[in-house]
This record gives C-alpha cells, sequence and structure tokens, in this order.
C-alpha cells in the first residue's frame, strides 16, 4: 500500500514545545481545574468538609465538653485544634474514594490514552483536593470562632498550623489513593478508610488530654502521628512554643509521601 | 513510496492469571482503512483494543501504530491515537464543552486553540445546544457523541472504538455510524470492535474475526459471506416449539442438518432452488403453522454461525 507521508507528523508534537512549566505540573493543575469545577457543580460533594465537621464539633463541645473538661468554652480551646486536623485527615479519605469512582467511569482510561504522564490525573485530583481541605478548615476555624474560640496566637503562627494540617493531609490522601488503586470498589474504599482512620483519630490527643487512657493505649497515643500532629498544632494555635511536635509531624508527612507516593503511583501505573 | 501500516499485530497475546484472553493473533490494517474486529462477548476484543492503545501491555507478541511500537513507544503512540471505550469516558460533572476543552488543554493545545477545537466539534457532532449543559443531562446518543468528539480533539490518525454502539437504540446508534463514516472519509484509520454483525457490514472494509482470543476468519465482508456457502433456506415455525420438526423435514428433504437458532428460526445452506416449495408442502401436510419462510443470502450472522459453531448472542454464556 502507499500514502503519502512516512512517517506522518502527529497533530500534536513530540517533543513538548518550550514552555516554562513542566508538563507534568501543567497537566496536573488542568486536571486539578476540573476536579475543582466538579466540586463547585456538585455542592453536596462539600458536606463532608462543611456541614460535618461543623455538627462534629457542636456535638463534642455540648455533648462531650463539660464532663471532659468542666466547662464547654474550655473544651472548645482544647478540641479545636485537634477537629480541625481531624476533619481534614477524613477528608483526605474522600480523595482515595473520588479516584476508585473515576477509575471505575472510564474517564481515566481516557486520561491514559492521552500523551500526559501517568501521574498528572493523581496529581490533579490530590491538587483538587487540597482545596477542599483548605475550605474545610477555614470554615472549621470560622465556626469555633463563632462559638467563642479565641487565640492570642499570631497570624503566622495560625497560618503554619494551617500549613501543618494540609501537610499532613497530602500526606496521607497518597495513602488513600494507594488503597483506592488496590481495593477498587468506592464503597469499600470508604468503609476501609474510615476503619482505620476512627482508631487512628480517637485513639490520640485530639479529643481528651491522655492521662485517664490505660498505660497500653498511652503508648499507642505516643506513637501515633494524629496526635504529635494535632499537639503541633494546639500549641501553634496556642501560640506556644511547637518545634518538636512540629518537626515530628512534618517528619511523619515527609516519610508517608516518600513511602506512599511512589506505591500509589507504581499501583496507578499498573493498573489494567 | 511503502509506508508503515497503521496496525500491525503480531501474535499478540495477553493472559490474565491462566485466563489466555488473547491467545496470539495477528493481522494488520493500512492506513485510512477502517478494520471491523468482530467476536462475541469475551472473545478478546476489548483486551486486544487496550492492548494497542497502550493501557494494557501485553504479555506475547508485538503490535505496532503507525510503527510504533506499544510496548516500547508508548507516548509516540498515545500521540497518534484516539480511543472510545464501551463506557462514555467523559466527566459527568462538567458540561460538554468544558470536557473538550479539558482534553484539549492536556494535549497542549493553548487556550485559544482548546476552545476553537471544542467549538468545531460541538458543531460536528450536533452538540451545539447541549454544549453548555453538564453531561449528566445528556442522552445516551449525545454522551456516546460526545465520547467520540472528546477521542477526536488531538486529530489522531488511528481511533480505536470499541463497542461504540452498545446499549444504543436504532437512531442514535445510526449517529455514530455516520459520525464514524465521515472520518474515514478523512482519512482517518479506525479499528471498531463490535459484536454486532450488521455494524462491521455497515462500516467495515475488512473483518477480522475472534472467538475465544483467537481469529478464526479475516477477509472483506463479502469474502466472509462467500465462504458461508450459496443461499440458504430458512423456516422459521409460528410455534417455537416446533422447531425440531421443522428440523427434521428440513434436514430430509435437502439432505443436510440445519442449524436451530434460539428464536427457533431453522437454516439450512442449500442451492436447490426447487427446496423451498417442497418443504413448505410437507411443512403444510405436516400441519406446522409457518411465520416465515425463504430462501436469502448469508448474512454475517450465519458466517459466524459457520465458522464458530454458535450465534454470535448466545456464545456469551
Amino acid at each position: 500500500m502507499t500514502t503519502t507521508l512516512e512517517p506522518t507528523a502527529p497533530a500534536v508534537p513530540d517533543a513538548p514545545s518550550r514552555r516554562r512549566v513542566p508538563s507534568t505540573l501543567r497537566h496536573g493543575l488542568s486536571l486539578a481545574r476540573r476536579g475543582i469545577v466538579k466540586t463547585i457543580h456538585s455542592p453536596e460533594a462539600l458536606i463532608d468538609v462543611t456541614l460535618q465537621p461543623v455538627i462534629f464539633l457542636l456535638l463534642f463541645v455540648y455533648v462531650f465538653g463539660g464532663a471532659i473538661a468542666g466547662n464547654s468554652a474550655d473544651y472548645l480551646h482544647f478540641a479545636l485544634p485537634g477537629v480541625l486536623l481531624q476533619t481534614v485527615v477524613f477528608a483526605s479519605a474522600g480523595t482515595g474514594v473520588g479516584l476508585a469512582e473515576d477509575l471505575r467511569t472510564g474517564i481515566f482510561d481516557r486520561f491514559r490514552s492521552l500523551p500526559i504522564s501517568r501521574a498528572a490525573p493523581l496529581l490533579g485530583a490530590i491538587a483538587a483536593d487540597l482545596v477542599r481541605y483548605l475550605t474545610a478548615g477555614v470554615i472549621m476555624l470560622a465556626f469555633g470562632f463563632a462559638l467563642g474560640y479565641r487565640t492570642t496566637a499570631s497570624p503566622l503562627a495560625v497560618l503554619a498550623a494551617f500549613g501543618l494540617v494540609l501537610a499532613f493531609a497530602f500526606a496521607l490522601c497518597w495513602v488513600f489513593t494507594a488503597l483506592a488503586m488496590v481495593v477498587r470498589e468506592p464503597r469499600s474504599v470508604q468503609g476501609l478508610s474510615a476503619t482505620i482512620m476512627l482508631p487512628l483519630t480517637f485513639a490520640s490527643s485530639v479529643f481528651v488530654p491522655t492521662a485517664t487512657m490505660p498505660g497500653w493505649l498511652q503508648g499507642f497515643v505516643a506513637i501515633n502521628p494524629v496526635s504529635r500532629s494535632a499537639d503541633a498544632v494546639r500549641a501553634l494555635l496556642d501560640g506556644a512554643p511547637a518545634g518538636g511536635a512540629a518537626a515530628i509531624s512534618l517528619l511523619t508527612s515527609a516519610v508517608v509521601v516518600v513511602i506512599f507516593a511512589p506505591l500509589a503511583v507504581a499501583l496507578y501505573r499498573r493498573r489494567t | 513510496m511503502h509506508t508503515t501500516p497503521a496496525l500491525e499485530v503480531d501474535d499478540l497475546a495477553r493472559a490474565f492469571g491462566d485466563v489466555r484472553a488473547v491467545d496470539g493473533i495477528s493481522f494488520t490494517a493500512g492506513r485510512g482503512q477502517v478494520l471491523g474486529l468482530l467476536g462475541p462477548n469475551g472473545s478478546g476484543k476489548t483486551t486486544t483494543v487496550r492492548m494497542l492503545a497502550t493501557l494494557l501491555p501485553p504479555t506475547g507478541g508485538r503490535a505496532t501504530v503507525l510503527g510504533h511500537d506499544v510496548v516500547a513507544d508508548p507516548a509516540a503512540v498515545r500521540r497518534r491515537i484516539g480511543l472510545t471505550g464501551q463506557y462514555a469516558a467523559v466527566d459527568e460533572t462538567l458540561t460538554g464543552r468544558d470536557n473538550l476543552y479539558l482534553i484539549g488543554r492536556l494535549l497542549d493545545l493553548s487556550r485559544r486553540e482548546a476552545r476553537q477545537r471544542a467549538t468545531e466539534l460541538i458543531e460536528q457532532f450536533g452538540l451545539v445546544e447541549a454544549a453548555g449543559r453538564r453531561t449528566r443531562t445528556y442522552s445516551g446518543g449525545m454522551r456516546r457523541r460526545l465520547d467520540l468528539a472528546a477521542s477526536l480533539v488531538g486529530r489522531p490518525e488511528v481511533l480505536f472504538l470499541d463497542e461504540p454502539t452498545t446499549g444504543l437504540d436504532p437512531h442514535h446508534r445510526n449517529e455514530v455510524w455516520e459520525a464514524v463514516r465521515t472520518l474515514a472519509d478523512d482519512g482517518v484509520t479506525v479499528l471498531l470492535t463490535t459484536q454486532y454483525l450488521e455494524e462491521a457490514d455497515q462500516l467495515a472494509h475488512d473483518l477480522v474475526v475472534l472467538d475465544r482470543g483467537l481469529v478464526i476468519a479475516s477477509g472483506t465482508a463479502a469474502e466472509l459471506k462467500s465462504r458461508a456457502g450459496g443461499r440458504r433456506l430458512h423456516v422459521r415455525p409460528e410455534r417455537p416449539g416446533e422447531a425440531a420438526v421443522v428440523a427434521s423435514i428440513v434436514a430430509s428433504d435437502v439432505g443436510r442438518e440445519p442449524t436451530i437458532a434460539p428464536s427457533g428460526e431453522v437454516v439450512v445452506g442449500t442451492s436447490d432452488a426447487a427446496a423451498l416449495r417442497r418443504v413448505e408442502e410437507r411443512l403444510a401436510v405436516a400441519g406446522i403453522a409457518v411465520a416465515e419462510i425463504g430462501l436469502r443470502l448469508p448474512s454475517l450472522d450465519d458466517v459466524f454461525l459457520t465458522l464458530t459453531g454458535h450465534a454470535t448472542t448466545g456464545a456469551a454464556a
């Protein structure tokens, strides 16, 4: 058979045109925009990061607050930083569920048949979710203020607390991404995530001072990264020195990313 | 000048554990050709397409798309292909226009180019009115058309269509067929999988018939039909329960064992034009009410039956 050109020039350039932004990042941002538009278009997807944490805070402050701390106001002061962390940690589990859903609808097949980095769709989904986490955090803090939470911490310390929370959520969402690649079924991802997150958040210093816990549990609480992160966020929002706990929290996040990000990407590549 | 074929598949295989989904198949498609990959569910069509579209690594053999090896150089393959899978892979929460724009941006078009290309495709696929709506509200046919449009944003030279009309009603199916014909006229190479023989007959110049992961026949539709023999006598009794009696009457007249379709239709190949009249009389004598009787040229369904010994639709079990 004879035709005209050999080999034909592809419609899409072989060598990416010279641009300042590396292509993986650029494609990731395009996909992140998709994720954000998606969230805006389906506000029900925001419930887990808006209404749910608000209800959580109300329940804890007014149901348990008096019993744990003597009065609701003192408990609010103690619990808010932890609930802020818990909210964002739970929201990061939503990343896995969303990815499992995307993988099932076939849209990731389309992305994978495009000449883009295979990590770009994952990066895009996670970047869009970081916006969700931030939204959740801001709502949480604003609602805490409405309930009477006050802090003397500098704006810089508040920002640092947010940074710490986001870093922790970013690290965890790689765990849930890897989980979504293995488990596949969105509902199972959701169930498993809750099973992992409940003990991690409750067996920690998020909701109560740990002094009354049995010794073996205190041992777990002490090594639970959620505790260290909650302590660090609490210290930052109290305007207290947070150095040690913050360092441990950041280190944990870094270690989790180093392990689970490559694992998630590898599992995603291998997925058929 | 001689050129590499659009698709060159050589002893390609894929196993999932012990299951050999594709068991060493070979075929070639020239540039600008519409090649139909025909077979029942589970025959390996989708697995083949996924390997050619670089979504699934083969476990044996090799395949090239426009001369680029799907394993050694998947990036070069991806730059030249479009894929429309069995499930319309569009984002339900985005509008039709945003879906196309997103693909354009991912293909490194500038914002302006991506917008332009989206508008072109929206017009080409008759989606102008729906373009601003979220695709969740689209009908099945509109979704498929958008899906097809999305696979064309990068002006692919080779397009993979995996059962593009499965689940569509005849009206929407015709819309998709029209779109495929237009693409073929524009010189795009199309690999189309289908379990509908009519679809293969309508769209494809050449056919590769798969069954249980193997190529069992290939050629043009006309060639395959001639392989199934001459004309065939078909009888459908009013009561499907009488098919066996009809079959024995037909067999004793023609001298060959007919096949019985699930509908109760009895079919046998024969070149004897008088057989029709004789069988009609004997059925009348036997008191069997006939819903339909006649001689016809073999359809691709008949071809499939001849080649595999089982019908296309019944083979899924």
